[in-house]
């Protein structure tokens, strides 16, 4: 099972902030296909410049093997302050 | 210290708190950010965090700082959740030995916060509701320090 979350305005786009996967993913660029293929524009602004990933709350900037728990989150440009 | 919390904080017992029992420290410099209006277009912002990595990720800006300054403490306090106007957003206190180094590790600090830190900011306005994307300033505030 993979946690994956959005934040910003990704999960505007989706319409959602949290959903598990199962059976979970073996890669990121898997985990990036289902969503594509469940919801292109939300699959296009994942894709988007600016948008990191960080897996099991670490930043990756690659294509990563996921483990059977792994934690995603896509992470729009961070604007605090 | 770093927190974060979905109440208002008043910065001045903050900082009165910062300062005291400081034999040594020659220099405290603070920063408070506060929310705008923006002329009425902003009725209430919203910040929204990742918990647990947004913590990790101001630790992580915040040991930097701490060894390019030389700091011998800070304190980061940021507001998540529903923001007013005029409310404080963000706190920011150094301390140094000198003031050069707690007037820059302040500056430092706050340019992170602003575009590396993970936090999303939404504008609730009469029109609706949008997304803050960093401005180009904000690149070029933080390239200074490359």
């Amino acid at each position: 099972m993979t946690r994956v979350l959005l934040f910003g305005r990704l999960s505007d786009i989706a319409g959602w902030r949290e959903k598990t996967l199962e059976p979970a993913p073996a890669r990121l660029s898997e985990l990036r296909a289902l969503l594509t293929t469940d919801d292109a524009a939300l699959g296009e602004a994942l894709a988007a410049p600016g948008v990191q990933v960080a897996l099991d709350q670490v930043l990756v900037r690659d294509d990563a093997a996921l483990s059977p728990r792994s934690e995603v989150a896509f992470l729009p440009p961070m604007s605090g302050g | 210290m770093i927190s974060l919390t979905d109440q208002g904080f008043d910065p001045g017992p903050l900082l009165s708190g910062f300062c005291r029992g400081r034999a040594e420290t020659g220099a405290v410099a603070s920063f408070t950010g506060l929310a705008r209006a923006e002329g009425g277009e902003t009725k209430i912002l919203e910040l929204e965090a990742y918990p647990g990595f947004t913590e990790a990720q101001i630790g992580a800006i915040a040991e930097t700082a701490r060894t390019r300054f030389d700091l011998q403490d800070l304190m980061i306090i940021h507001r998540i959740g529903q923001i007013a106007p005029g409310e404080p957003i963000v706190f920011v206190a150094t301390a140094a030995a000198h003031r050069r180094a707690a007037f820059e590790a302040c500056d430092y600090l706050m340019d992170y916060l602003k575009s590396r830190a993970p936090f999303w900011k939404k504008e609730h306005g009469p029109d609706g509701a949008r997304w803050v994307e960093p401005r180009a300033q904000d690149h070029e505030d933080i390239a200074r320090w490359a």
